[in-house]
């Protein structure tokens, strides 16, 4: 085993101020090295020194370790005005620290992180926060633009796209809707099993998850899915898009990107949320029959009746106009993010993460205010 | 409709990120038939210089021409109309992803010709031929390699036989004989079809087999700082940093 210790730096110094240092060993990066710092230290504090030499007699072997280190002595000695005598220093090493020294740093190259002050920051997030509603206004506007042709026939995207959206966003989530949905619609069965059997009103249950389902919760949880599911997948197709320049190349084609990229995608995504919502709501209100009949020993037959009764059509549109809005919202902020996407791989993981986040704030507030306007006009 | 003017004009052209100026004061002039190569050390604005051309990035100051129209005060209707003479080659090709070749190539015949699907894809076939990709219409981009895809590129980019041509860094990644084929077919291009071109690129061996006029960016002085015929340039520019380019370091003096 050869010892870390292996290699060493003396210094001596002569008479006539010049500095001797010998270097002995094999000096390597995998052995590690002795620590110089003493040394350095030396070099740097003593007075009267003119010039400084190397012996590396001893020397059987060397790399990047020692090179970093002759480089930070080289520093020194230019700043304090020691000559620098290399000739005792292998070929090879002298080569490569003429090679390191030859470009100087670029004026200005150099960044230095400065930390601003708080209020300083929070200015600068403030003013982001103004940009980016800025950002996403505009986009707004682009869209509405780009529908307007679309309902004059102007617009310009591929057909076949559409329909790959459509059953990309719809025909393939259907499995994943399915399965939370009814999962959602047992667990809010079994929340109101509980606390209405205290009162024997089971029967209750059916009620609470058939208008829960239906009204809102089916929207809701579709709404989140896609926005994972969906929301990110346009955030990271359009992000990667941008990166490759491919968004570029429509643009100087004359193609309009948000004819031909947004608008299929929101098409796709408001068309299939209703319909993924019904679906959703069915598989819930499944979810609530199994814990009525597992569960409370209610029937089954009594269990349909009783949320047949207790659901009205106002209900079911009501749920379906929450999907449909989310629907847009999850395609806006998709398409935005992936539109606004830097140009390296970490900021298409910036786009698809600030995409889904986006996204479910923009849905849980949508949800608020279409309740407050339900809830004002009285249905 | 032939022009009196020369196709590309750049004038006091100032291009900055926010406050950050990349490089000022460009003034050149492509002529048509040139082949114009826009070359500089690494990190001096080529790239950007060639988005400012084409409507990608607009300018801090000055203008840029074509023709007689300045491009950046014109409405977006011109600007579409300008760019439709105009074909680019992107730096990796740039190709549509989701679509094959064939169908990447035949988009800007679907869009601007009223030509019928079997004419267009004739075309298309033609096209991947003169490039040296025939045969491989049904590929996907994922599927062909570095040097394919930028091939495929410029043959998207000569789809509707463009007045002028950009390319961004077309030999970067190509091996020497592929290369030299793709000087070989540039020259073609300017030979049969009369295309203006705009090559930015820092391979020498190009600069000086096509090259017949150049603007030199110099990313210290944040400026252009020679211009002109490459090959009179390598014989009588006196500026140090233009000849250890243009030499590749033999005259090393900095």
């Amino acid at each position: 085993m050869v010892s870390p210790t292996d290699s060493t730096l003396q210094i001596r110094r002569t008479d006539d101020g010049s500095l001797r240092i010998a270097l002995a060993g094999a000096w390597s990066i995998q052995q590690g090295l002795p620590p110089a710092g003493e040394a350095l230290a030396r070099l740097k504090a003593e007075q009267g020194i003119t010039s400084l030499s190397f012996d590396c007699t001893a020397l059987t072997g060397w790399d990047s370790g020692l090179l970093t280190l002759l480089a930070k002595i080289t520093e020194i000695c230019t700043s304090r005005d020691i000559t620098l005598d290399k000739s005792g220093l292998p070929d090879g090493l002298q080569r490569l620290l003429a090679l390191a020294t030859a470009i100087p740093e670029r004026e200005g190259a150099r960044k230095t992180t400065v930390r601003d002050p708080f209020l300083v920051r929070v200015a600068d997030a403030t003013f982001n926060l103004q940009a980016g509603a800025r950002e996403a206004l505009t986009f707004i506007g682009d869209v509405a633009l780009a529908l307007a042709r679309l309902l004059s026939g102007r617009a310009r995207f591929r057909k076949a796209e559409l329909f790959f959206l459509m059953q990309n966003c719809g025909a393939e989530a259907l499995p994943i809707v399915c399965l939370i949905s009814l999962l959602v619609g047992l667990i809010l069965a079994f929340v109101g099993a509980v606390q209405l059997q205290m009162f024997g009103a089971q029967i209750y249950v059916a009620s609470l998850v058939g208008i829960g389902m239906v009204r809102v919760m089916g929207a809701i949880m579709t709404g989140i899915i896609m926005a994972g599911r969906t929301g990110a997948a346009f955030a990271a197709e359009l992000g990667t898009m941008q990166v490759n320049e491919e968004i570029d190349a429509l643009q100087t084609m004359g193609i309009s990107p948000m004819d031909f990229l947004v608008l299929p995608r929101m098409l796709a995504l408001t068309v299939m949320m209703p319909l993924l919502c019904v679906y959703a709501d069915l598989m819930g209100i499944l979810g609530g029959l199994i814990v009525g009949v597992g569960m409370l020993d209610l029937g089954g037959m009594e269990y349909y009746h009783q949320t047949v009764e207790s659901l009205s059509l106002t209900h079911f549109w009501i749920g379906l106009f929450y999907s449909a809005v989310f629907g847009v919202l999850v395609s806006l902020c998709g398409c935005l993010r992936g539109m606004q996407c830097g140009r390296s791989a970490s900021a298409v993981g910036t786009a698809t993460t600030s995409a889904v986040v986006t996204s479910i704030v923009c849905i849980i507030v949508a949800t608020a205010i279409i309740t407050v306007i339900c809830n004002v006009l009285g249905i | 409709m032939p022009q009196p003017e020369p196709p590309i004009t750049v004038s006091d052209l100032t291009m900055a990120y926010g406050t950050y100026v990349l490089q000022h004061d460009l003034t050149f002039t492509v002529n048509r038939g040139d082949i114009f190569i826009i070359m500089g050390g690494s990190g001096c604005g080529k790239s950007t210089l060639l988005r400012h051309l084409v409507g990608l990035k607009e300018p801090a100051k000055g203008k840029v021409l074509y023709g007689s129209t300045n491009f950046w005060d014109a409405d977006p209707d011109e600007r579409d109309r300008i760019m439709r003479r105009v074909g680019i080659l992107y730096q990796s090709g740039a190709l549509w992803s989701s679509m094959t070749l064939a169908e990447n190539i035949a988009m800007p015949l679907k869009e601007y010709t009223s030509l019928n699907s079997g004419e267009i894809s004739e075309i298309v076939s033609l096209k991947l031929a003169l490039v040296g990709l025939a045969g491989f219409d049904d590929y996907y981009p994922s599927e062909i390699s570095g040097g394919m895809k930028k091939r495929a590129g410029l043959a998207r980019a000569m789809a509707l036989d463009p007045e002028i041509l950009f390319f961004d860094e077309p030999s970067a990644g190509l091996d020497p004989v592929s290369a030299k084929q793709l000087d070989d077919l540039i020259i073609q291009l300017r030979d049969s079809l009369g295309s203006t071109i705009v090559v930015v690129t820092h391979e020498l061996a190009s600069i000086f087999a096509i090259g017949n006029n150049s603007v030199f960016l110099d990313p210290d002085s944040k400026t252009m700082i020679a211009g002109g015929d490459p090959k009179k340039m390598l014989k009588e520019c006196p500026d140090p940093k233009v000849q250890t380019f243009l030499t590749r370091g033999a005259t090393f003096h900095i």
